[in-house]
């Protein structure tokens, strides 16, 4: 039995009367990768920002690492710490090179050894293979480019879990692999826990340990990837499926 | 033409005098602009907080400073508070203390202004990375909003200089006192004297503020063409 890193029971969201996620229930195991999938707007990019605290929920409980989340700004800002997020706009600060956007969390945040850090992300910005480009600006980076140096930017901070929020959704297709071929990485070679949602099926299929399918905020199944994607339960599932072009 | 009128200017000290008037015009617009500048940054960045008490008090204090004539203010200020409250200072701090609330008023809206336009995926962005409320605006915010405020920060001290103008009005010994002294008293020697003297001071107005909005025209251009690409 592998250690459960995230539980999530009985969570509930609304905004305003509306009802965005209904009764939402599942685990994740350290080590394993979930994936969201479902059409848009069935609710997959707000559970994955209640997860790191981005978004309230009126009801039910998220526990981290045995310990259950009482939702306060500051508990969450030092939860961010370890559940690290990367969202679909390459959302760099503009103001600061990329080497400085990399060290604004682990120097400030974690006032790590200045000289440390720096050669952490020195090492980070290699495995991207975007050396060159530390002192660079954002504005002079491609979107993939600067979508990996946000990766780098959340890893830099050791997090022990990732969610990646559709991270190729607004990356030309060119661009799509470079930024895919690093989360697979974390995935199988530095064994990180992550949920990730997307809409790149294929990639899905290949790197999920399982899927959660949702549909208007609700989780109609919840599968391992292999049988998910060979033989879904719910004619919605099929549905969708049948309506993704891979 | 025993006496051109632009002797006037160079007549005794005049001229030293009208120079002297000058600075304290000046010094009295500096300081206003130096601790309004840090005020109106202080009161932007907490406007931006969801307090609401908070923000409804500020939101007054705005207003009132902003539809408020500066005239009035001054008044209000030099004539009113000492007799009410017992609170007395000589004319030219308390011009200074007037302009330092007007700037900090108008300044707060400029940058709560700035600081509301950056994109809010920067603020989620600099949550992600663990950073609190003071890192992300000391960081994240406040840095990329200077940009946007530059420009109208220019506009608002060439308007204090201006505005620095009624200062005679309570007896303030700025430029436009002293020129208006150095005419009456050679009213009779240099009837065009009034020409003249006014002419010089428009100068000096012209040469201090004319550089400052050239200046916040170029930077609202480059950030325009940096902006669009």
């Amino acid at each position: 039995m592998a250690d459960k890193v995230l539980e999530v029971a009985h969570l509930e969201k609304f905004y305003g009367k509306k009802h965005v996620l209904h009764d939402i229930n599942f685990s994740v195991d350290q080590g394993e990768v979930v994936t969201l999938l479902g059409p848009s707007g069935s609710g997959k990019s707000t559970l994955i920002r209640c997860l790191n605290g981005l978004e309230t929920y009126q009801k039910g409980t998220i526990t981290f690492e045995g310990q259950k989340i009482v939702p306060t700004e500051k508990n969450w800002q030092q939860l961010r710490q370890k559940i690290g997020m990367v969202f679909q706009s390459y959302d760099l600060f503009p103001n600061l090179t990329v080497m400085d956007n990399i060290l604004l969390g682990p120097t400030k945040v974690q006032k790590q050894d200045k000289q440390a850090a720096r050669q952490e992300a020195e090492r980070l910005l290699a495995s991207v293979e975007l050396s060159d480009y530390a002192n660079a600006y954002p504005r002079e980076l491609s979107g993939g480019q600067a979508q990996r140096v946000a990766i780098v930017r959340a890893l830099a901070l050791h997090p022990d879990f990732m969610l990646f929020d559709e991270v190729t959704a607004s990356l030309d297709p060119e661009m799509v692999r470079g930024v895919l071929n690093i989360i697979e990485g974390l995935a199988d070679q530095d064994n990180m826990t992550m949920i990730v949602v997307t809409h790149e099926m294929n990639f899905a299929k290949q790197i999920a340990d399982r899927v959660l399918f949702l549909q208007d905020g609700e989780i109609l199944e919840q599968t391992s990837s292999k049988q998910f994607f060979s033989n879904p339960q719910t004619s919605r599932a099929k549905e969708f499926l049948d309506s993704m072009d891979f | 033409m025993a006496h051109s009128g632009i002797s006037v200017l160079f007549e005794g000290t005049n001229f030293m005098r009208l120079l002297g008037g000058l600075w304290v015009t000046v010094k009295i617009a500096a300081v206003a602009l130096i601790f309004g500048i840090i005020l109106g940054i202080i009161l932007g960045v907490l406007r931006t907080f969801k307090n609401r008490p908070l923000r409804v008090v500020l939101r007054l204090y705005l207003e009132f400073f902003r539809v408020v004539p500066t005239v009035v203010l001054l008044f209000l200020f030099y004539y009113i508070l000492p007799r009410q409250m017992n609170f007395n200072l000589p004319a030219d701090q308390l011009a200074t203390l007037v302009f330092v609330l007007w700037v900090g008023a108008e300044m707060s809206d400029i940058v709560r202004g700035a600081l509301i336009s950056v994109p809010r995926h920067q603020i989620e962005s600099g949550k992600a990375i663990g950073l609190n409320r003071f890192q992300l605006y000391r960081y994240v915010l406040i840095p990329q909003s200077l940009t946007l405020e530059i420009p109208a920060t220019i506009n608002l001290a060439t308007r204090v200089i201006k505005t620095t103008s009624i200062l005679l009005l309570i007896s303030v010994m700025d430029v436009i006192n002293i020129g208006q002294q150095i005419i009456e008293a050679n009213n009779h020697t240099y009837p065009t004297g009034v020409f003249w003297v006014y002419g010089l001071i428009f100068l000096f107005y012209f040469l201090i503020d004319y550089p400052l909005s050239w200046w916040a025209k170029r930077l609202e251009k480059r950030r325009l063409e940096k902006a669009n690409g």
